[in-house]
């Protein structure tokens, strides 16, 4: 028997596009356009704002230039920080702490469960720009929290803005974001049968055995999963501009503020354009990966 | 009897160190609690001494911060309904009309959405808000977010409308219902919780972002809140840490209510959309 159709094709299609007008307007024509203008010399101000010509590859060429690619303000100064910055704050931060709270939170008791979960999850959804504000206070000179509690307990202050901008990042990124691995981790865990834990603390497993040789096998898709999402976002974040504005000097200009600057600080659209084409190419990487282990993981479909 | 007490402390343990990286999460907000109460607050923590709600007063007073707030509002609403709206009728469509491609249209919509970020895309967002005339207006704050959102929106709400027996459909259209009836109708009603999560998704996200409005918009009048806490400066460059402290958290306020009808009517957990 023909299994009728719930909804004819013109109708679906009427369905369809407003939400296709929508995405194609403002994802996929941007995704053209901005290959485009990376090939011109566009600017914001200017002559050449209002015609722009084409330069071939001359914004690539500038922004890969041997001799001072790594020079900070460069943009492969950028790229290398953000690297480093995906490397420990997502990687080693975000995805580490996540799997350790999601762990201990399987076996402690509700109250402390539920407080901690609060506040861990509190880090993620508040705006940014209170956050922002907020580790600004915290990490204030004079009387912000962190120095003043380093005063009590007799150890001495410092000028973390200052002089470790790239560690408070690092920290502050991990911090902003660890609740989504926590939480993909947690409800990762609450799935495995606890008839396995449990023929486990027959044998008089410990919990970290039990971590190591029952949690962490049984949930390794769901950490390569996790593991590609959170390097993406991480990669594109913007919010450590709300607490270091890329300074002092360029010590935290991750490519999000990098590019942020060249197009709209130093009105270099073409160059900015340039940026936004590697970052995306980067992205596109990082998309394929995902989608190649999500494909693989479900026998027969598409993610 | 010594294997029970090596456990209770095993446990004991446990919950204080996971009690201990809560605490160490909170620090930083502690200030928060203390500062939006405390008319003379600096960077500093200070317990307030008074309690006074001088700051909040200060910050209803000033127009411009208020309006601030509105312009959240708008471009939150106006972004979030158009989402919502779109969203469900093209999932609904990917889900359950014969249409050739559909595969392919969710896979190339996954891809490009992961692709396009707000910080790759930000040049040509704004030179085509540019050209189409509409920049400096909430529309074009509206329209940006709405797109960029639209695809994790449709993901999250095809996989819930996949998860619904088309059978609901079949039999109202059996009774003689129409299509477009069976939708409104039959399918909308059992649709709605997950329309709700997008909802709250979709607003929490436009109301707190920074980078979009703050390359869009010019005049202040039209800044939302997150833009227009920059500018509760003093002449001299330094924070008003009263009023920002006030204002950061009657703009937070929302937020915080949403994620506490969240986790009291569903559960503050994953729909959809991120499966492993």
């Amino acid at each position: 028997m023909k299994r009728f159709s719930l909804l004819s094709p013109r109708a679906g299609a009427a369905f369809i596009t407003p939400a296709g007008l929508l995405v194609g307007a403002f994802v996929i024509v941007p995704f053209f356009w901005v290959i485009y203008v990376s090939f011109t010399n566009r600017t914001l101000l200017g002559r050449t704002a209002l015609n722009p010509e084409f330069v071939g590859l001359a914004n690539y060429l500038e922004l890969f230039s041997p001799h001072r690619f790594l020079d900070p303000g460069q943009f492969g100064f950028s790229l290398v920080l953000t690297i480093q910055f995906v490397l420990f704050s997502a990687l080693l931060g975000q995805a580490a702490l996540g799997m350790a709270l999601a762990w201990l939170l399987q076996q402690v008791p509700k109250p402390v469960k539920a407080m901690t979960e609060t506040v861990v999850i509190g880090a993620w959804i508040l705006p940014e720009v209170v956050i922002g504000f907020a580790w600004f206070a915290f990490l204030d000179y004079d009387g912000g929290t962190l120095n003043g509690m380093l005063d009590a307990v007799g150890l001495p202050r410092g000028d973390w803005l200052l002089d470790y901008p790239f560690w408070v990042i690092v920290v502050f990124n991990t911090w902003r974001g660890t609740a989504f691995s926590m939480m993909l981790f947690n409800s990762a865990f609450a799935s495995i049968p606890p008839s396995y834990f449990q023929a486990a603390d027959v044998a008089g497993a410990s919990s970290w055995q039990k971590f190591r040789d029952i949690g962490l096998p049984l949930i390794r898709g769901h950490v390569v999963t996790d593991l590609i999402l959170i390097t993406m976002w991480t990669f594109n974040v913007f919010t450590p501009f709300l607490l270091t504005k890329g300074g002092p000097g360029n010590q935290t200009e991750v490519l999000s503020i990098y590019t942020y600057r060249v197009a709209f600080r130093d009105f270099d659209f073409g160059k900015g354009a340039a940026v936004g084409v590697v970052v995306m190419l980067i992205n596109l990487a990082f998309a394929l990966f995902y989608l190649w282990v999500a494909r693989k993981r479900t026998p027969g479909g598409a993610a | 009897m010594t294997d029970h007490l090596r456990q209770f402390l095993g446990r004991a343990g446990f919950a204080f160190f996971t009690a201990l990286i809560g605490a160490i999460f909170a620090l930083p907000l502690v200030w928060f609690l203390f500062a939006p109460f405390n008319s003379r607050a600096e960077l500093g923590l200070a317990i307030p001494e008074p309690f006074s709600l001088s700051n909040f007063r200060q910050v209803l007073e000033n127009s411009f911060a208020i309006r601030a707030l509105g312009n959240s509002l708008i471009q939150s609403v106006g972004g979030t309904l158009l989402v919502a709206l779109a969203a469900t009728l093209a999932s609904y469509a990917l889900s359950r009309s014969p249409l050739p491609g559909k595969r392919a249209v969710t896979y190339v919509l996954l891809l490009f959405s992961s692709v396009v970020s707000g910080s790759a895309a930000m040049v040509p967002i704004f030179l085509m808000i540019t050209r189409a005339g509409i920049i400096d207006t909430h529309l074009s704050v509206i329209l940006v977010f709405a797109g960029g959102l639209l695809p994790t929106a449709m993901f999250i709400l095809r996989d819930f409308i996949d998860g619904i027996p088309r059978s609901y459909e079949e039999s109202a259209m059996v009774a003689g219902a129409s299509p477009v009836q069976a939708f409104f109708d039959v399918a909308l009603p059992v649709i709605r919780p997950g329309v709700v999560v997008v909802v709250v998704w979709a607003f929490v996200n436009i109301w707190g972002s920074f980078l979009i409005p703050f390359i869009l918009l010019r005049s202040a009048e039209k800044m939302p809140a997150s833009v227009a806490i920059y500018s509760f400066y003093s002449e001299a460059g330094t924070p008003i840490v009263t009023l920002l402290a006030a204002y950061a958290l009657l703009y937070s306020l929302p937020v915080v209510l949403l994620y506490l009808f969240v986790s009291w009517k569903f559960g503050f957990r994953f729909f959809g959309g991120i499966k492993a």
